[in-house]
């Protein structure tokens, strides 16, 4: 009896709550006829709880709000819009729910943008989304290249990384500074997959060859015979395309194998700072990887990353860099295109040429809308060379943004 | 030939994980009939308080071997006062549900307080390295694993079977109803049993943390071969979870050698057809399947 009037009246309220949501959303604006809703909502949507949560997760909200104080500094009085919101969701890396949250977003809570989205196959249904109700979406943090390739579209741009950088970087640079013969072990899911397509190319196109590939189940804690039988091949190096907590394994078990001693490399696909960090700088000690950006990199990047710590207590990855950068030159094309109409901002944003504290040698490419910029080739520090917490990269390379990434004329992007 | 000597020890170094924490499940379901679904979690408990003691009083691996398990016993007993034991007249069912509840709580809090990242875990200078056996170079740490592992398993029998208490809990766990119309007061042993069964998994944690990822999530995956090992072992057998333990890791070590794809499905048809031949499993009591 008691629970059934519970129930109805949380339904009564309920329903309340989102006629008023509703009205609120969807309700006429008062003046200004150039911004939908008197306002600008920027949405976070990533993974604000599972394994990607430290790559990205809240703190790039953090980044984002940064951004939006940065330009209203720049601006002031003059910023063609004063209401700027972030709002923020959780996708749980799960495609359906990327894909429910996303019109959520775009629908209910008026988002203009979309930024970030980790998982490529959320990020997939994301762009889709984007694409539907024509409304922006700049992905930072999955790797795939499809988003600016079969499946790009208008409103879809791609900062930070891609698989074919990754691999263009680590996989071409270690086999022309003579690792030749590489064994490569993946996570036998999309990523590790598209990842050993692009490393195997990329370690063909440097002149080495790739002897054996070893598939391991997703996730995984349990490496030990996997790494025993790719050094018993012999290669100069392994190449590994796990991430987070898979990775962690690996590195500590391959430190155990004892074919580091035997002169048997380990370069890693795809790593973020928070897995040094996390791991300690001695397990990772001489690991090569590619880098989309680096906190200690110059005054410029260190000096955001000196507020970012003030807010967060954390060292920026790139992924919370690539987030402020985004919805910084989301904002500077709304600020010349003097409205959040997406067709209008998008113009703005084709062919654009930036250099910000994240960008380097930046152009957000027309053709294809990959957001190129100069990426670098990083090794871990030893213990002794580090200075202060997460002083951890020595940046070996720097790849010129034009090298970095995939030509647009070969991404088979059509718009 | 040397690579099979380095597989078995692999397998062995990961069977040891297995063995522990499945014995700990074994004790605790055969005093209590408490299917343990929060054995995972204890299991990543106990690494995450070695590295949270070496980082925050720089506690050695020696010492945490000692302490987490001590702390982990006095955790597990007091789980069983303030929650299980209210749910042990009902139906197993709801401290299945209480258990995978738990599950969900400790993995989230974890994860609040120390991040999905991970944390960093060194181990001591002594145990790293390798050693040289037939010309083969084994990892000192697996060994180390492997030799505690046998030396706890040991212990564990030998107060089973040549103590008081340990004789109590024998017939408390293979004759419930008998032990207790012979006079024993099974009661009054549920408690610390399941203490010591959580105790166990958290030893299994501590040794894995110099190996694997300490992360909230190291007991999920866990815990689904955990339950493989028991059943292959035989339910609320105590020899069956030590065999089984090690029979699993050696499977799963030979498996990803030689079929990387079918690594983890070998685990589960070995179950099946541990199963189709001996129903109870491989150390189990035929009525007790039934």
């Amino acid at each position: 009896m008691n629970k059934r009037r519970t129930v109805a009246g949380a339904s009564i309220l309920m329903t309340g709550v989102l006629v008023t949501a509703g009205c609120g959303a969807g309700g006429p604006s008062a003046g200004g006829g150039d911004f939908t809703d008197d306002k600008v909502v920027l949405a976070l949507l990533n993974d604000a709880s599972g394994v990607y949560k430290d790559v990205s997760g809240p703190n790039s909200k953090v980044a984002i709000q940064m951004a939006i104080d940065d330009y209203q500094e720049k601006y002031g009085d003059d910023a063609v819009v004063e209401d700027i919101e972030v709002t923020s969701a959780d996708h749980q890396n799960e495609p359906d729910i990327a894909n429910t949250k996303a019109q959520e977003l775009y629908d209910r809570e008026g988002a203009d943008i979309i930024l970030d989205v980790p998982t490529s196959s959320a990020a997939l249904a994301v762009a889709t989304q984007a694409k539907n109700k024509k409304k922006l979406y700049m992905n930072i943090g999955a790797g795939t290249t499809e988003l600016t390739g079969a499946q790009c579209n208008k409103y879809t741009f791609h900062y930070a990384y891609d698989t074919w950088m990754l691999a263009n970087g680590t996989g071409t640079v270690v086999t022309e500074e003579g690792d030749k013969n590489w064994q490569l072990i993946y996570p036998d899911y999309a990523f590790g997959q598209d990842m050993v397509k692009s490393f195997t190319g990329a370690i063909e196109a440097g002149g080495g060859k790739v002897g054996g590939t070893i598939a391991t189940p997703f996730p995984n804690d349990n490496f030990a015979t996997y790494i025993t039988k790719a050094g018993a091949a012999n290669p100069q190096v392994i190449g590994t395309m796990h991430a987070g907590g898979d990775l962690i394994n690996l590195v500590k078990q391959y430190n155990d194998s004892g074919l580091k001693e035997k002169g048997i490399d380990l370069a890693v696909g795809l790593m973020f700072i928070s897995d040094i960090h996390s791991l300690g700088v001695e397990a990772f000690e001489g690991t090569i990887f590619t880098d989309a950006w680096y906190w200690n990199l110059d005054e410029k990047s260190r000096e955001w990353a000196d507020r970012f710590l003030e807010e967060t207590g954390d060292r920026p990855t790139y992924a919370h860099a690539g987030n402020y950068s985004a919805a910084l030159q989301y904002l500077e094309a709304v600020q010349s295109a003097g409205t959040d109409d997406a067709d209008a901002v998008v113009k703005e944003l084709e062919g654009k040429k930036v250099d910000d504290m994240f960008l380097r040698n930046g152009e957000i490419r027309a053709e294809d809308h990959r957001v190129i910029h100069d990426v670098y080739l990083a090794r871990v520090k030893g213990p002794d060379a580090v200075k202060e917490d997460w002083d951890y990269e020595e940046i070996i390379k720097t790849i010129p943004a034009e090298e970095a990434f995939r030509p647009a004329a070969e991404s088979g992007c059509s718009m | 030939m040397n690579a099979v000597l380095q597989y078995t020890v692999q397998g062995l170094a990961a069977g040891s994980f297995y063995a522990l924490a499945a014995l700990g499940l074994a004790v605790i379901f055969g005093v209590l009939g408490v299917v343990n679904f929060a054995h995972g979690a204890f299991y990543m408990l106990g690494a995450v308080a070695a590295a949270v003691l070496l980082d925050t009083v720089g506690m050695s691996l020696w010492l945490a071997l000692i302490v987490v398990p001590l702390l982990m016993l006095v955790f597990g007993m007091l789980v069983e006062r303030l929650l299980v034991q209210w749910l042990l007249p009902l139906d197993p069912l709801y401290n299945l549900l209480l258990t995978f509840g738990l599950t969900l709580l400790l993995v989230d809090l974890v994860k609040r307080r120390y991040g999905v990242s991970g944390l960093p875990y060194e181990r001591p200078d002594a145990l790293s390295g390798r050693i040289q056996v037939a010309g083969v170079g084994l990892p000192v740490y697996q060994l180390f694993v492997i030799g505690v592992a046998l030396l706890v398993c040991l212990g564990v029998w030998l107060l089973m079977t040549r103590t008081r208490v340990g004789m109590i809990v024998r017939a408390a766990t293979e004759r419930p109803e008998l032990a207790g119309a012979l006079g024993i007061n099974v009661g009054r042993w549920v408690t610390p049993v399941f203490g010591f069964g959580v105790a166990l998994a958290g030893l299994a944690g501590v040794l894995a943390a110099p190996f694997r990822a300490i992360t909230a999530e190291m007991g999920s995956d866990f815990i689904i071969i955990l339950f493989a090992v028991v059943v292959i072992g035989g339910l609320g057998s105590i020899v069956g979870a030590v065999v089984g333990g090690f029979l699993v890791g050696l499977v799963e070590a030979f498996g990803q050698a030689y079929a990387p794809t079918f690594a983890q499905v070998l685990i589960f048809v070995l179950m099946a057809v541990v199963v189709l031949a001996r129903p109870a499993g491989l150390f189990g009591r035929e009525e007790a399947a039934a």
